[in-house]
């Protein structure tokens, strides 16, 4: 008999005080409570994390990557949004 | 890793399609070491073969889990037997790493798993080969794990972010598992007389099989050319295994060891030159007959027909809370 499939959660964990949780993989897990522990075991095995978030993978929303021309390019043509865009004399040093 | 769900967009079928000028835009990213991430389009046959190549690894960590389970509860410390049981539980880890891997290429763990236990798919032909004495052990952290990481460090630099990830995970984890190894057999070999031949045996049994997993010689090899245009694979399997060799040579000398290969010579360059490896022999295991395929399957099967309950309460109970949920929602 073929095997049922078990719910996917994509794993984020903050490795240290003041981090972002950040993405490190996925896993099965029936619910969130065995998601948890299921990424405590995988991914924590040397206190790798202070927290963990899991997530149904199936809640995310990700943008196309074929359409990231359009999906970023609005950004492109700002260069007055960096600081170097600006000129600043010399003798003031640096700001 | 990342969601599996977009793959199943309805515009996935059209982007599959290949038209040559998205091969062309896909192998220039390649050669530019771009890394391809799973919604990016990609040539069929570049996901099939990463399909097949992670699933395999995939599959090689699982069943690795069993020769060297067989030593956890005869382990003759406490020290060994915390760290045979640490590696192990990282091979299930590594396992699990690889398997999420593949899926973000489409597949699902569930039917790469059923493929497995069917005896449709391939690991690795090490893990066919018993574990008769507690040297075994330490021959396989020293040499099948450090044949494991030669083969691995590279793949850190593989083309498919999801799977390279994956490697520098499991890189970062290995390198425990070559050391505790190489701790065993020093110690065998400072030991007794006995020890010192339960080495010597173990590394006679498992060198040659160790030579063979880095696959068949270049000119045999049916994967390696697109793979390597792919970036998939960096080095050819006779380049991975001759690097392995040089590195072991010196190893094996310190512990006082022979390689059992009578027709071993080191060349001007300082390369050691093994002698022929018996191919025959690696294709009977591959074909299903090395001393334990049959062992490492019905255990594997074993296993998981044993954990169907869990599997299945877990789902139970899971379907029940978001009644109970629903159904408190609608009070
Ligand atoms: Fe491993
Ligand atoms: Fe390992």
């Amino acid at each position: 008999m073929a095997t049922p499939n078990t719910p996917l959660w994509e794993v984020f964990i903050r490795s240290r005080n003041g981090l972002a949780h950040r993405h490190c993989g996925s896993l099965h897990a029936s619910d969130a409570t065995m998601a948890l522990q299921a990424a405590r075991d995988i991914y924590t095995r040397r206190g790798e994390g202070l927290s963990i978030w899991v997530v149904p993978s199936g809640a995310i929303t990700a943008s196309d990557p074929a359409e990231k021309g359009m999906m970023f390019e609005p950004a492109e043509s700002k260069i007055y949004r960096h600081p170097t865009f600006y000129e600043v004399p010399e003798e003031v040093g640096h700001m | 890793m990342y969601t599996q769900a977009l793959n199943n967009n309805s515009d996935a079928a059209d982007r599959t399609i290949e038209d040559a000028a998205h091969t062309t835009a896909f192998q220039a990213r390649i050669d530019a070491e771009a890394r391809i991430e799973p919604n990016d389009w990609m040539p069929a046959a570049y996901r099939k073969t990463l399909v097949r190549q992670i699933s395999q690894h995939a599959h090689s960590e699982i069943v690795g889990m069993l020769p060297e389970g067989n030593w956890i509860t005869r382990a003759p410390s406490l020290r060994r037997k915390v760290a045979l049981l640490a590696k192990v539980q990282d091979e299930c880890g590594h396992g699990l790493y690889l398997y999420a891997a593949a899926e973000t290429l489409g597949a699902s763990r569930e039917e790469l798993v059923d493929a497995m236990l069917a005896g449709k798919a391939k690991y690795s032909s090490i893990f066919n080969y018993p574990t008769l004495t507690w040297a075994d052990i330490g021959v396989i952290g020293w040499l099948v794990d450090g044949a494991a990481i030669m083969n691995q460090i590279p793949l850190c630099r593989c083309s498919y972010g999801p799977y390279a990830r994956a490697m520098i995970r499991v890189c970062k984890e290995e390198s425990f598992h070559q050391r505790q190894g190489y701790e065993i057999m020093l110690t065998l070999c400072r030991g007794s007389a006995a020890q010192k031949a339960m080495a010597q045996d173990a590394l006679n049994r498992w060198w040659w099989p160790v030579l063979m997993m880095f696959g068949p010689p270049d000119q045999a090899s049916q994967h390696g050319d697109a793979s390597t245009k792919w970036k998939i694979k960096r080095f050819s399997n006779d380049e991975l295994r001759q690097k392995f060799v040089d590195a072991t040579v010196p190893q094996a000398q310190y512990l006082g060891l022979s390689i059992p290969d009578p027709g071993m010579t080191q060349d001007e360059e300082g390369h050691w030159r093994h002698g022929a490896i018996d191919w025959s022999e690696f294709k009977q295991v591959l074909a299903g007959n090395g001393p334990c395929n049959r062992d490492r399957l019905a255990a594997r099967r074993k296993a998981h027909d044993d954990g169907a309950w869990v599997r299945e309460a877990a789902a139970a109970y899971a379907e029940k809370r978001k009644f109970r949920q629903a159904a408190q929602a609608a009070e």
